[in-house]
């Protein structure tokens, strides 16, 4: 049984045994397991994020566009993190990953735990990370990996329409009022030394390159310059200078946000241990 | 979710002018068509009494929806499982859903919008009350959808066969959806219940000593003391009253406050044969006057939370209706450019 | 004759759309409601995050409000009671013997 079905499906804890597992030698499943933590990772905690905006929408339309935009994230994590433990083979589940691990142990790109500042900032964040993932989901499509392609297949439909939709808003906002541009523009100058990190990389990359599993990071930086360079000229931004500055979520390094996203996000599964939810 | 402030409305509505002002015939066509069980559609002839009671009726409702966001959305970023939090989050969604679907049946009426919004974030506009409450702890979410939502339906189904037709099917729509609600809450207190440890199960307990109460005011005065006019149920738009709503309620909930395995916080609830319904102790409607008149635990925090959402969001607005406004003229500009 | 609110748009709100949905193809797009939006684009979106989280559509179309044309109810009578007494339309109208009534 593939992940992908499994989530569809009432819940069955037999259901579990029965996802199929590839057969890696002990190197690839480990990169394997980290790879789907920086993937889980970051859909999570960009989910987590977006929901805190429900019930905050400049408009109550927009109410339903957002909170559609943190389903999609958390149904990825949710794929991506029982796919992590069931390849990990020591019983951790989803929410096991997702709440019971230390600060350090989370391998979000640092972008997705940046606070939601305003709506510009928002939506700024949502376009460049989509944008990115809609190249990354289309690579992983063919992975080698059947699983992880599974995934992929779903997720790449979600990811681009978060790209349109906050395509749509960076246009309006940065080519709307004076006030609006400058908030855009000052979104995109704070955000884009955080895009670096997503093109960085290391042994576990080059062994899963290698292996067919997923692209090398680096591939991806110009196709993704090109894709959201259009965008951002139609909302007449300027394109951000580059900078030394490099943020290491990836590596388990955070921004000091993720010290307080996390108790929040932990608190029952923290408060109440053994609990059945 | 749910407006119990129908009986507040009929009140004001009750002093509008009465039908004499519109000439005969269409007021005979009306009422024939009231009679008839028909229904009533945007661009018909209608009474001022009964567009000014709709309008009030749905926004009301509409603007329940809309701050019931807000205490169960409070849980969002603390739902305990990654399954919780998508179920929550889909939840508080279709309230949003919801208020759109119920604003846009509005709207039919020949009210905007930024009206309808300007008269909740002022005041003038009431919203359900039960949303005046804090939800103190997770076991709040699953007792809201149970109790809550339980009592919302009881109340809604009726209105789906309503007789202004616009209104008629946003609550058909919201009936289907709402049906989730419920069940999710009483689910995920069930699961609690049976496999969860002892501070879970008092907290579940808690929560529903907490909302008990408060859920039988959804239903309104008791019909005693109630103002809801004749008029409203002639005109279609009100259909079974408060105090039989709330006893079919309490007769579906004892049972399955039983299955759960927690007690409903009143001692002189009991099954009486001859009646063939369970008894219930005296409401405080003390308490229930005083969170409508704004002495609520959370009034002030829940209409803060919607101004603020109203300002912070208006450059945005503002931004959205400059680039259109650009747009349109580009395209006037160089026709082929678009 | 009722006001419609499209009779009076608001200068500071923004422009209010119909929303159609096509549940599968093969069926027609039904009339499901309406949204608030500065433009097409973003009409179709917004009314495709309120209309369709259920699966119900596969196609959505978006009107402005103002631009549709509807007949007076006054003038009921006159468009639409002409065609009661038609009933030879129907057929229903025309008995046939019970061996060939299937048609």
């Amino acid at each position: 049984m593939f992940v992908t079905e499994l989530l569809q499906t009432t819940p069955d804890p037999a259901a579990e045994t029965a996802l199929t597992l590839p057969d890696y030698d002990p190197e690839t499943q480990a990169a394997l397991f980290r790879y789907l933590l920086r993937l889980g990772d970051s859909v999570l905690i960009l989910g987590q994020r977006t929901s805190e905006w429900c019930g905050h929408a400049p408009v109550l339309e927009e109410e339903m566009a957002l909170a559609n935009f943190g389903l999609d994230l958390i149904g990825q994590a949710r794929m991506l993190l029982t796919y992590a433990g069931a390849l990990e083979g020591k019983g951790r589940d989803e929410d096991t990953l997702a709440f019971l691990r230390y600060e350090h142990e989370y391998r979000n790109v640092t972008m997705t735990e940046l606070p939601n500042g305003d709506f510009a900032r928002t939506m700024v964040r949502h376009f460049l990370f989509a944008s990115w993932m809609v190249l990354l989901w289309a690579r992983l499509q063919s992975s080698a990996d059947p699983h992880l392609a599974a995934i992929a297949g779903k997720a790449v439909k979600e990811a681009r329409y978060h790209q349109r939709h906050a395509g749509g808003w960076v246009v309006r906002l940065g080519d709307g009022t004076a006030l609006s541009h400058d908030k855009t523009q000052a979104a995109l100058d704070d955000l884009w030394p955080y895009t670096a990190e997503w093109f960085e990389s290391d042994e576990d990359d080059a062994r899963l390159a290698q292996a067919g599993i997923a692209p090398h990071p680096g591939e991806l930086a110009a196709p993704w310059r090109e894709t959201v360079t259009p965008t951002l000229a139609e909302a007449q931004l300027r394109m951000p200078p580059e900078s030394p500055f490099r943020s290491h979520g990836r590596w388990g390094r955070h921004s000091e946000h993720m010290g307080h996203l996390l108790p929040e996000m932990q608190y029952l599964q923290r408060a109440y241990p053994g609990g059945k939810w | 979710m749910y407006t119990q402030a129908m009986d507040l409305i009929a009140k004001e509505a009750g002093n509008t002018t009465p039908a004499t002002a519109e000439p005969e015939a269409y007021q005979r066509e009306f009422d024939a068509k009231i009679d008839r069980g028909d229904f009533i559609e945007p661009k018909d002839w209608m009474p001022e009494g009964y567009r000014k009671t709709l309008i009030r009726q749905i926004s009301q409702h509409a603007h329940s929806e809309v701050v019931g966001m807000l205490p169960e959305g409070n849980w969002i970023t603390r739902a305990p499982t990654l399954k919780r939090k998508a179920i929550l989050l889909a939840k508080v969604q279709d309230e949003g859903g919801h208020g759109l679907y119920l604003y846009a049946a509005a709207e039919t009426l020949g009210v905007s919008r930024t009206e309808l919004i300007e008269a909740l974030l002022s005041g003038k506009a009431k919203y359900s009350s039960i949303f005046n409450y804090p939800t103190l702890t997770w076991a709040d979410v699953g007792v809201i959808g149970w109790l809550v939502d339980g009592a919302a339906i009881m109340n809604q189904i009726p209105l789906c066969k309503c007789s202004y037709g616009p209104y008629a099917r946003a609550m058909v729509r919201i009936c289907k959806e709402e049906s989730f609600h419920q069940r999710q809450g009483y689910e995920s207190l069930l699961v609690m219940m049976r496999e969860g440890t002892p501070e879970q199960k008092a907290m579940v307990q808690d929560a529903v000593n907490r909302w008990w109460w408060p859920a039988l005011m959804m239903f309104g005065p008791p019909d005693s003391e109630s103002v809801h006019s004749p008029q409203s149920m002639r005109w279609g738009i009100k259909r079974v009253s408060n105090d039989e709503l709330r006893q079919k309620f309490v007769d579906a909930t004892v049972p399955q406050a039983e299955v759960l395995g927690v007690t409903l916080p009143d001692p002189h609830l009991k099954w009486n044969p001859e009646r063939g319904h369970y008894d219930f102790g005296p409401i405080n409607w003390k308490a229930f006057w005083d969170v409508i008149n704004g002495h609520g635990p959370c009034n002030r925090d829940r209409m803060a939370a919607r101004r603020r959402a109203w300002e912070e969001g208006a450059w945005v607005r503002e931004a959205a209706e400059a680039y259109a406004e650009k747009a349109k003229r580009r395209a006037t500009t160089h026709p082929t450019a678009a | 004759m009722t006001q419609t609110p499209t009779d009076t748009p608001r200068r500071d709100e923004w422009p209010l759309w119909e929303v159609f949905v096509r549940a599968k193809n093969g069926l027609e797009h039904k009339h499901c409601g309406s949204v608030h939006a500065v433009d097409a684009r973003m009409a179709l979106e917004l009314a495709r995050d309120l209309y369709t989280r259920r699966q119900e559509g596969v196609s959505i179309w978006v009107v402005r409000s103002d631009q549709i044309v509807a007949s007076d109810p006054d003038a009921k009578p006159e468009l639409f009671d002409p065609s009661a007494d038609k009933i030879y339309r129907h057929p229903t109208f025309y008995r046939l013997p019970a061996e060939v009534d299937h048609m």
